[in-house]
């Protein structure tokens, strides 16, 4: 039965509450009145003002990947959908799904340079994974019911609705999300029972395997965490993780080696490099991760899971790629290792767990204490000394050394905890981010780990975290460099700090206090207990400004173009081996 | 997807045959594969698939869109790319990903296609010249849709191979310009694709 036809704006409205929509992130502007009006005339949905779009994507973000559902995002048309794009490009190469709606010029005006047009769907098709403009008011609803089917089933992304004025204002009839059947994008989730049997062959007779998963099982949710701690105490095999997939194994678990890659532990890449069986689960084979392609993991087969078929075989070939969701693959996995009575090659797994032994004493992550500065390191294990108790925390990053430095000491043991610009490496992540974790999870401690340079890219949002009474903590490790830039030139460019020195930095405690929040600061290694467990128990927003050594690089190190038993461990290897020409041309 | 996990595999006794190994270093052979993708007939998805190969370097040999399916608005691509079998099965997955597409083939890996090319080809040439044209014409079956008293038009049909044949030969006899179509294609026998 049609119900009453209504205006656009208030269809659109309907139908993202049919779909479980709580929170918008948002910034109004001309194109998008009408929906900001019905947005004034109503109470179930909420809506966050940021204080600059791209903030808004980045919240959307940070509430997405903190709890599963689809992050929302309302903007304007022209300004207001550039500025949308960084993040939306983000949400695309780490996976979160977004649904971003835009406002348009009217209809009538496309193509005309309108006054605030940009061809939003034009600018945002490589950086979503699907946009629509609406031309017609009556497949508004349908269309919103599809961007969301898109935006979170099969590999998730962001989506972009672009939505003309004289849509919005037009009227039209509702559609359910029963009545709205998307057309053609119906992914793959259930894996090759065959594959799946000889995945299970290759790990019963495998001498030195390795488990090496991602953000894939953060995204097939908390079921595929458990399944993967499941399949990994049954098998009995090490386990690493890359940066996206922090929290899915849990770090707690002695077969837990660690991050693996660029700045991941000396015992992961290793492992990864001298293994003969890499079961790649949810993680993509990124270039940080497999540093030179052609010396990766000589020895090894591989079975990689995957609901996206473009990331099998993309970088590396494997021996078995399995295409569908890792919690519904994992649970078949486990039903046909339990079916058969498997069981492993104990003889063989014996050495190749002394061996990791023998990596895992090499403590690759000491670093040198010092009595007077605060050694980033050191700063770090006290925040996750002084918060490991509490199963409430959520850590985002900006990125920069600290971003690495966080994900080698703090250590989680659930996936959705942690956020982290992986993909694009996007400086003013965490602050936006951390405000979005916050506003889905009220009561817990979210802490953003930031660099003064990048914690400056997105400071407008301390007024929205105010605005809100989002108590959100940020935890500066102030060094005044672009530590892993000045880290790159001095292993590169002979020491030459072109334009990476901070200088005429704000005094982040006053910055703090005039965005209604509380500064603090330590500059002593004993002033740092204290400062952090002020910062926790604080109600309101903080920024602590902890000033760290300037000069102190993040270690271990597989430098660009080199191979993962190629390692640099501390200051002296890297005054020993410079990097190589091929590896310069590499980001 | 509702099916039962527990029990669902017979125990079978005989080891599991494993796949082979790939080779560790793969022969860069770059060949050329035609592929037919079927999509949804809406505006914007050619720049999808452009924007698809321009943005990750992939190379368009030949393109040709034209709806196929009007009552349920799909339309046909024909792309002809090159690559090794690692960049091909990559294009293919990339093109499987894109929303408003339905099915990805590649025809060069079915085996048998047809594959066929329509060229209009404009020669201006007077005495020897313009009859050696029209021998050659006929030669390759090729029409004349349009003639003047110094000019033809030929239209030609037939693979590239034999298109490009045509043009080169046409070449030293007045050739002033040329319109393709690009490869339409589809697969040999009863099966559909
Ligand atoms: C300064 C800096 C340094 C970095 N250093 C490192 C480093 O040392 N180590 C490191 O690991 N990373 C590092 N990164 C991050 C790196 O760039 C990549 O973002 C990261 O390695 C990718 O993680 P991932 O492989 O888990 O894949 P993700 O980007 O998380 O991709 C997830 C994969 O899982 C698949 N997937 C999604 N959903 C499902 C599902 N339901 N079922 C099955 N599959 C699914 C997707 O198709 C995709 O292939 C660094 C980043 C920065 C900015
Ligand atoms: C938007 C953006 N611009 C530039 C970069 C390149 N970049 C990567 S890390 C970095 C420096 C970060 O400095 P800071 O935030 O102080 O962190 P630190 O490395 O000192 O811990 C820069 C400029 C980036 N990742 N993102
Ligand atoms: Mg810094």
């Amino acid at each position: 039965m049609p119900s009453e036809p209504m205006i656009g704006a208030r269809l659109l409205l309907k139908a993202l509450v049919e779909q479980g929509v709580e929170d918008i992130f948002g910034y109004p502007g001309g194109a998008v009145l009408p929906i900001y009006d019905e947005i004034f005339k109503q109470n179930r949905i909420r809506h966050i003002l940021v204080r600059q779009e791209g903030g808004a994507v980045h919240a959307a973000e940070g509430y997405a990947r903190s709890t599963g559902k689809v992050g929302v995002v309302l903007v304007t048309s022209g300004p207001g959908a550039t500025n949308a794009v960084t993040g939306l490009t983000d949400a695309l190469m780490d996976s979160v799904p977004i649904v971003c709606l835009t406002g348009q010029v009217p209809t009538h005006l496309i193509g005309n340079d309108a006054f605030q047009e940009a061809d939003t769907v034009g600018i945002t098709r490589p950086c979503t994974k699907h946009n629509y403009l609406v031309k017609n008011v009556n497949n508004l609803a349908r269309t919103i019911h599809e961007a969301f089917h898109v935006a979170r089933s099969g590999r998730p992304g962001p989506v972009v609705v672009d939505l003309p004025k004289d849509v919005v204002l037009a009227m039209g009839q509702y559609v359910s999300a029963a009545d709205a059947k998307p057309k053609s994008y119906r992914p793959q989730v259930k894996g090759d029972a065959t594959s799946i049997e000889q995945a299970v062959e290759l790990m019963r007779t495998a001498k030195r395997p390795l488990f090496y998963c991602g953000g894939g099982v953060v995204n097939s949710g908390p079921r595929a965490s458990k399944l993967l701690t499941e399949l990994v105490r049954t098998t009995g095999f090490p386990c690493t993780l890359t940066l996206m997939g922090l929290g899915t194994f849990p770090a707690s678990d002695p077969q837990y080696l660690g991050m693996v890659g660029m700045h991941g532990l000396y015992e992961s890449n290793n492992a990864m490099h001298d293994c003969d069986l890499m079961i790649a689960v949810g993680s993509r084979f990124d270039d940080r991760v497999t540093g030179k392609l052609t010396a990766f993991s000589p020895n090894s087969r591989k079975i990689h899971i995957d609901i996206d078929p473009s990331s099998i075989n993309k970088n590396v070939r494997v021996d078995i790629g399995i295409v569908g969701d890792i919690a519904n693959v994992l649970e078949d996995m486990l039903a046909v290792w339990k079916a058969k009575k498997t069981s492993t090659d104990r003889k063989a797994l014996a050495p190749w767990w002394k061996q990791i032994e023998t990596w895992r004493a090499r403590k690759c992550l000491s670093y040198r204490h010092d009595s007077k500065i605060i050694m980033p390191q050191y700063a770090l294990q006290r925040l996750y000394d002084l918060t490991k108790h509490r199963d409430d925390v959520y850590i985002t990053t900006e990125v920069g050394q600290h971003q690495m430095w966080a994900a080698q000491f703090m250590r989680f043991d659930k996936p959705n905890h942690w956020l982290t610009s992986g993909g694009l490496g996007t400086m003013g992540y965490g602050l936006p981010s951390a405000m979005g974790v916050q506003v889905a999870h009220p009561d817990a401690l979210v802490i953003d780990v930031a660099g003064e340079a990048s914690i400056l890219m997105n400071i407008q949002e301390m007024s929205t975290i105010s605005q809100y009474g989002l108590p959100v903590k940020v935890f500066i490790l102030n060094n005044e460099y672009m530590g892993m830039v000045r880290q790159w030139q001095e292993l590169m460019h002979g020491g030459r700090y072109s334009q990476s020195y901070m200088s005429s930095l704000p005094d982040f405690v006053k910055l703090a206090e005039s965005f209604h929040a509380v500064g603090l600061r330590a500059t002593k290694p004993e002033e740092l207990d204290d400062v952090i467990r002020e910062m926790i128990a604080c109600p309101k927003a903080v920024i602590a400004d902890i000033r760290v050594d300037q000069k102190e690089n993040c270690f271990p190190m597989i430098p660009s173009g080199a191979a993962h038993n190629e390692m640099l461990l501390g200051p002296a290897d890297q005054a020993q081996k410079p990097t190589s020409e091929e590896g310069m041309v590499l980001v | 997807m509702a099916t039962k996990k527990a029990g669902r595999k017979p125990q079978s006794p005989q080891p599991i045959p494993l796949p082979a190994r790939p080779g560790a270093v793969e022969a860069p052979i770059v060949k050329n594969h035609t592929i037919s993708v079927l999509v949804d007939n809406e505006p914007g998805v050619l720049a999808r698939v452009v924007g698809l190969f321009s943005g990750r370097g992939y190379n368009i040999e030949s393109l040709t869109v034209a709806e196929v399916d009007p009552k349920e608005a799909l339309s046909r691509i024909n792309i002809v790319t090159s690559g090794t079998p690692m960049v091909i099965e990559q294009i293919k997955a990339q093109l499987g990903r894109l929303v408003p597409v339905h099915r990805v083939t590649d025809l060069t890996m079915l085996g048998a296609s047809v594959e066929r090319e329509l060229a209009l080809v404009k020669v201006r040439s007077t005495g020897d010249k313009r009859i050696e044209s029209l021998r050659i014409a006929d030669v390759f079956r090729a029409r004349a849709l349009d003639s003047t008293i110094d000019s033809f038009v030929f239209e030609v049909v037939g693979t590239t191979e034999k298109v490009n044949a045509f043009i080169r030969l046409m070449e030293s006899l007045g050739l002033t310009d040329v319109s393709r179509t690009g490869v339409a294609a589809i697969s040999r026998g009863a099966q559909s694709i």
